[in-house]
């Protein structure tokens, strides 16, 4: 038990220290700065930029910055699904897979789009390699991008001066797949494939096993996809169960690598941040503020799970192992806690175990992680998210000390907060409002276990099961518990627009905030100014955040994990 | 509008050929010349060349004369791979467990407390290649029977397929079911 913990702690610690030199990599790719590698990826990036004839010098207000966003994002929504639902006349189907059907082809493509990646299908049986490579792979890379291009363009705002141009989005979200993912994704999935996850377009294979049964064995190009899938905080997997498919994440070392891949991006933009500002500390504290609401979640994770399940321990079991129900033994508990806890901090919802099997309270902790949704966060939008929470921070703490409240020698006004609460409500209000919404369909609706049947497990834990689709899809996050029936006309659309408003909403508001913080002149920092870059301020934060964040919430969690896990005490 | 539209376009064109075809192109190349076994998805032939399964994924064993693998919620359909996504308190779920766990109490007259709960559970994925050293030990004694060998030459053959920890941390130590199912058939013979 202590060995787990220390692989645990030990995870951590790598993630950390790696995530600088990372951190500021990026600073230097996205500032215009050289590298060691650019020998090899920026002729790669010139030859992106010029073959869709952008011009890399042209500076884009954040009206212009956005209008490419979202331009671009809806020409890939209407390529990629016009993609799956023809699969089955396409090339590259060794399986003789069919189109797949429009509503779940709008939730797909809408939330492999938004780089949720949740999935109300099973790869291995539901998408042809084809659809897999250039529908699903090519999204992860570029929704990824597209996140890391927007908290770039934030950045740059925040360090501005009445400033209005915020760069360009094709030259950042180019920058960000070519320069940043491409090259990690790479070494990620050519160590993966030499750990056991399959590279291959040959269709399934045919086992004839040792009973002298047969076995079918889906595989496919698998190792490309996992590596950007963890990197890119997407998380949809190629199988079903995505990494906790032996072929998705085969050894105790794959299963590092990849739990490294979940965090180092979203960590290390922290750093990139502290670097294009020139403001290290500033950096710290935020990191610090994030590793302080992170940390007590992986804590309560491990040690719910490597405690097991009570009803299952009344049984007399042996279970010095922990809750094993959903989890794989070349992981364990500890390192399956660990992974549910940062795949849902940051946004990306693969899963090494299932969430649904979780024990009631370990349960609680994706769901609070996805919540908040912004600690390190999504590649790029977690931490947009945690902006948010700071400019409420400035505003609570200047109120509170009868100063005007100001970021980085900025005012914070009226304009500003408006944005910023709308950021903040839009969350819990999808979250709450579809829970609600699915809610009453289910106690409205006659017999609603044969008439509906979306609810694998009966009581708080059916209800959680909901809460937790709506929580993942507003949250851009992908993981599920997966008893969900979801797919269903009402939960794929309902989820679908979740998603759509959970990720354009959170990136555009910011981007309008950070535009009117860029145009206003720095007013010089004196001994009455709120500093940002100091303990009292992490602290402020850390408070906001659980405040702000988590209170809403709270009925809710009442209802469904809490009221599971007092039940069986 | 219409610049910003064929901008959209071209750059969709571009990145989905890079990251959607040329990406895939440089990994498999990697696979087919320096891991082509895992590549294919680390398949395991026997002599005359039939694939008899991946050493990655566990397949259904319920002969006496082979070690069991953990439960499946799929039947170890690895077309169609999950969990069972019972939540903990799901009394469908702790019934299932029950039968299970009466099942291994009679099959390896064990007592409960030597039951690990892996035996009990059903596997993430369905197809949960491994077994804690545990879990197989107890079996050592009925595949030994089944088998008409001593304990002690199936315990030598547990040991040589059991992966330590790797760098003594991550994960714990584990059987290889199929490997040492293969063994056991190898050494022993094929018992029809």
């Amino acid at each position: 038990m202590q060995i787990e913990i220390f692989a645990v702690v030990l995870t951590i610690a790598i993630t950390i220290a790696t995530s600088i030199p990372i951190g500021r990599y990026m600073a230097r790719v996205f500032s215009g700065g050289h590298t060691w590698l650019d020998p090899l990826f920026v002729p790669l990036e010139r030859l992106v930029l010029r073959l869709s004839l952008v011009d890399a010098k042209e500076q884009q207000d954040w009206k212009a910055y956005a209008r490419s966003l979202v331009t671009s994002n809806l020409v890939m929504w209407l390529a990629t699904f016009a993609i799956i639902t023809l699969q089955g006349v396409l090339f590259l189907n060794p399986d003789g897979i069919a189109g797949m059907e429009p509503t779940l082809a709008f939730h797909t493509i809408s939330s492999f789009t938004t780089n949720t990646n949740l999935q109300h299908y099973s790869g291995e049986s539901s998408l042809s390699y084809l659809s897999q490579m250039i529908a699903i792979t090519f999204l992860q890379f570029v929704t990824a991008a597209t996140g890391m291009a927007a908290l770039v363009a934030i950045i740059r705002a925040l360090g501005g001066n009445r400033l209005t141009a915020l760069g360009n989005f094709y030259v950042d979200t180019t920058r960000a797949a070519v320069r940043v993912l491409l090259p990690l994704s790479l070494v990620v999935a050519t160590l993966i494939l030499w750990q056991g996850t399959p590279m291959t377009f040959e269709g399934a294979t045919k086992a004839s096993t040792l009973e002298g049964q047969e076995q079918t064995i889906a595989r496919g190009p698998v190792a490309a996809m996992v590596a950007i899938k963890q990197l890119g905080t997407n998380g949809g997997g190629y199988f079903g169960p995505n990494s906790t498919h032996p072929y998705e994440n085969p050894t105790p070392l794959s299963n590092l690598l990849e739990t490294w891949s979940i965090l180092v991006i979203p960590m290390g933009m922290v750093w990139t941040l502290g670097e294009i500002l020139r403001r290290r500390r500033l950096s710290t504290v935020i990191f610090a503020t994030m590793l302080a609401l992170y940390l007590p979640l992986v804590a309560l994770a491990v040690s719910q799970e490597i405690g097991g399940n009570p009803a299952i321990a009344a049984m007399g079991v042996d279970q010095s192992t922990g809750s094993m129900e959903g989890k794989e033994v070349r992981f364990g508990a500890a390192m399956s806690a660990l992974w549910a806890t940062s795949t849902t901090v940051t946004s990306n919802g693969s899963v090494n175990s299932m969430h649904d099997s979780m024990t009631a309270l370990g349960g609680l902790v994706p769901f609070t992680g996805m919540w908040l949704n912004n600690i390190f966060g999504g590649v790029g939008v977690g931490f947009i998210n945690m902006f948010i929470f700071i400019i409420v921070a400035v505003f609570i703490a200047g109120m509170m000390i009868g100063r005007t409240p100001e970021f980085l020698g900025k005012k914070v006004e009226g304009r500003e907060m408006k944005l910023a609460s709308l950021a903040l409500l839009l969350h819990p209000l999808l979250i709450l409002g579809g829970t609600a919404v699915a809610s009453y369909l289910w106690a409205t609706a006659p017999d609603p276990n044969t008439s509906l049947a979306w609810l694998k497990n009966p009581g708080s834990h059916g209800f959680s099961e909901m809460l937790y689709e709506f929580s993942s899809a507003a949250a851009n996050n992908g993981s599920g518990f997966e008893g969900l029936g979801d797919n269903t006309p009402f939960w794929n659309i309902a989820t679908g627009l979740a998603m759509i408003l959970g990720r354009y909403v959170p990136i555009i508001a910011p981007l309008a905030l950070a535009a009117s913080v860029a145009a206003k002149p720095v007013a010089p920092e004196s001994a009455g100014s709120l500093g940002a870059d100091t303990a009292t301020f992490g602290l402020t934060l850390w408070c906001v955040v659980v405040i702000l964040g988590l209170l809403m919430f709270m009925p809710v969690a009442v209802l469904g994990p809490i009221a599971e896990h007092l039940a069986v005490r | 509008m219409l610049t910003e539209l064929k901008r959209g376009m071209l750059f969709t064109i571009v990145t989905m050929v890079l990251f959607g075809g040329a990406y895939h192109g440089v990994i498999w190349a990697i696979g087919r010349m320096v891991f082509s076994h895992q590549a294919d998805g680390s398949l395991m032939r026997d002599a005359t060349g039939t694939v008899r399964g991946s050493s990655l994924v566990a397949q259904a064993f319920t002969r006496p004369e082979y070690f069991h693998p953990r439960p499946s919620a799929v039947d170890y359909n690895a077309a169609s791979t999950g969990g069972s996504n019972y939540g903990p308190t799901n009394p469908d779920h702790l019934k299932l467990v029950r039968e299970r766990l009466d099942a291994t109490v009679a099959g390896e007259q064990v007592q409960p407390a030597d039951v690990p709960s892996e035996l009990v559970t059903a596997s993430g994925g369905g197809l949960d290649p491994h077994l804690p050293v545990k879990a197989a030990e107890i079996q050592i004694p009925r595949v030994a029977r089944a088998r008409g060998a001593a304990p002690d030459d199936i315990r030598a053959l547990v040991q040589a397929h059991t992966e330590p920890p790797l760098w003594g941390v991550f994960g714990w130590a584990r059987v290889n079911v199929f490997g040492l199912n293969a063994a056991l058939d190898q050494r022993f013979g094929v018992s029809r």
